[in-house]
C-alpha cells in the first residue's frame, strides 16, 4: 500500500514574523523529506504544522490526497512523532513507557525484544528512565518509533544527544524504513547522509 | 510494515491506558498526591483552634470550612495536571495520538480525581468529627464532596489546559476556575448545612449531580481544544 503526504501553499505567521510562505512539498512512500534551515528559522514550527499540531495561516496538508483535518485519526494513526523532548516518563521503566504507547496504537507485529536488542537497550528494561543517560533515553524513543510500526515518521532533530554510533543507527533505521515503503519527514540542521529518495525543503 | 490497515484499539482502551499510566506515576511520586491532602487536613484542623472550641460555632461553620478547604486543595492539585506532560513532551505524543484527545484527557482527569478528589472524600469524615458533625450528616457531606470534586477536576482540567504553556500560571488558573467552581462549593456546603439542621437537602445533591454530569459531558472537549490551542 503506498501513501502520499503533501502540503499545498503552506503559510505560517508567528507574531509579526512570517516563518514561511507558499511552501509546497510532496512525499511518496519510500521517500525522505528533509527540512533545512538555520536555528530558529521555523523548522520545528513547520514539522509541527505538518503533523497537525499547529494550525496554519493558509494552506492544507494532505494525507493520501485528503486534507488531514478531515481525517485526523487516520492520519495520526499512520504517524509517529519523535522530537527533542522524548515524551517518555522519567519515573516509569522502559517497558511501562512503551506499554502505554502500545495500548493506544494498532498492535504491531514487531517483536519488542528484537527491537530492544537492535537498539542496545535490552539490558535497561527494568530501570526507570530517569536513571538512563540522555542518549539512552533517545534510543528508547527510537524503540517506540519502531514498535509503532507505522508508515510515516516525523523526526525533529533526531540526532540530538546521540553518539556517532547512535547517529549511524538512526540513519540506518531511516534508510531501512524508506526501503520497505515507509516515509520520513525530518528537520535537521546537520548534514544527513541517508540513501533514500530525498526531497529537501529549505526555510529562509 | 504490514500491508492491511490495522485496527486502532477502542476508545475505552485509550481511556484506561491513560488513567493507568497517571495512576502509576502518582504511585511512584506519592508526594504530589499527599500535598493537597495534607493542606486539606491542615486547614480543617487549624480552623477550630483559631475560632475557639465552642460546640455551637463549630457545628455551624463545619460544612463551610470543609468545603472551602476541599475546593482550595483541589485547585492546588490541578496545576500539575498537564505541566509535567508538557515539559517532557508527552503532551505532544497525546496530541498526535490516534486516539481522540478528549478521551485521553478524560483518562487523565479520571486519574486526577482518583488521586485528589477521592482521597479528600475518604479523609473528610475524620475531620468532620472535629466539627461535631453527626454521622448521618457525614454521609451527606461525603456524597456532596464526591460529586463536587468530580466537577472540580473536570472543570479544573480546562483551566489547567489553558494555562499549561504559561510558566507559573497557578494564579490565573484559580481565577479562571473559581467562577465555575463557586456554585459547586455553595451547593455542597449548603446541602450539608441543611442536612445538619434536619432540613430537606436532596435538591442540592441533585444539582451537584447535574453539575457533575454536565461537566463530564462537556469539559473533556473544552480541555482538548484548550490543549491544542496552548500547544501552538
Amino acid at each position: 500500500m503506498t501513501h502520499k503526504l503533501s502540503g499545498d501553499n503552506l503559510t505560517l505567521i508567528r507574531g509579526e514574523r512570517c516563518l514561511f510562505q507558499d511552501l509546497s512539498f510532496a512525499l511518496e512512500s519510500g521517500g525522505l523529506l528533509i527540512l533545512e534551515g538555520r536555528n530558529g528559522c521555523g523548522k520545528t514550527s513547520l514539522i509541527r504544522a505538518i503533523a497537525g499540531m499547529l494550525s496554519l495561516e493558509e494552506g492544507t496538508v494532505y494525507w493520501d490526497n485528503e486534507p488531514v483535518d478531515n481525517q485526523r485519526q487516520v492520519f495520526h494513526g499512520a504517524l509517529v512523532w519523535l522530537a527533542h523532548r522524548t515524551g517518555l516518563k522519567g519515573d516509569l521503566t522502559l517497558v511501562e513507557n512503551l506499554g502505554f504507547e502500545h495500548a493506544l496504537r494498532a498492535h504491531s507485529k514487531r517483536d519488542p525484544e528484537e527491537v530492544y536488542e537492535r537498539l542496545g537497550i535490552a539490558r535497561l528494561k527494568k530501570l526507570i528512565l530517569r536513571s538512563l543517560s540522555a542518549g539512552q533515553q533517545r534510543r528508547v524513543a527510537l524503540a517506540r518509533m519502531l514498535l509503532a510500526d507505522v508508515p510515516l515518521w516525523f523526526m525533529d532533530e533526531p540526532f540530538t544527544n546521540l553518539d556517532r554510533e547512535g547517529r549511524q543507527l538512526v540513519m540506518e533505521l531511516v534508510e531501512e524504513h524508506c526501503a520497505t515503503g515507509g516515509m520520513c519527514v525530518m528537520a535537521a540542521h546537520q548534514d544527513v547522509e541517508i540513501d533514500a529518495p530525498t526531497t529537501k525543503v529549505r526555510i529562509q | 510494515m504490514s500491508e492491511a490497515p490495522r485496527e486502532i484499539p477502542g476508545i475505552l482502551a485509550g481511556l484506561v491506558a491513560t488513567a493507568k499510566r497517571d495512576l502509576l506515576l502518582a504511585w511512584k511520586r506519592p508526594g504530589d498526591v499527599l500535598n493537597p491532602l495534607f493542606f486539606f487536613a491542615m486547614v480543617c484542623t487549624l480552623f477550630p483552634l483559631a475560632v475557639g472550641p465552642s460546640a455551637e460555632q463549630l457545628e455551624f461553620s463545619g460544612p463551610g470550612v470543609l468545603w472551602v478547604a476541599a475546593l482550595l486543595a483541589t485547585l492546588l492539585s490541578l496545576n500539575s495536571l498537564f505541566i509535567t506532560d508538557f515539559e517532557d513532551g508527552s503532551l505532544d505524543q497525546l496530541l498526535v495520538s490516534p486516539q481522540p484527545l478528549p478521551i485521553l484527557v478524560l483518562g487523565k482527569t479520571l486519574a486526577h480525581w482518583l488521586t485528589s478528589g477521592l482521597p479528600l472524600v475518604f479523609v473528610s469524615p475524620i475531620l468532620a468529627i472535629t466539627y461535631r458533625m453527626p454521622l448521618s450528616v457525614v454521609g451527606v457531606m461525603m456524597l456532596t464532596l464526591a460529586l463536587g470534586t468530580i466537577s472540580l477536576s473536570l472543570l479544573g482540567s480546562i483551566g489547567a489546559a489553558l494555562t499549561v504553556g504559561l510558566h507559573r500560571g497557578t494564579a490565573l488558573l484559580s481565577l479562571l476556575i473559581l467562577p465555575l467552581a463557586m456554585p459547586i462549593m455553595i451547593l455542597g456546603a449548603n446541602a450539608v448545612s441543611l442536612a445538619a439542621s434536619n432540613d430537606i437537602y436532596s435538591t442540592g445533591i441533585w444539582a451537584l449531580g447535574a453539575y457533575a454530569i454536565a461537566s463530564l459531558s462537556l469539559a473533556p472537549y473544552a480541555t482538548a481544544a484548550a490543549l491544542r490551542i496552548s500547544n501552538e
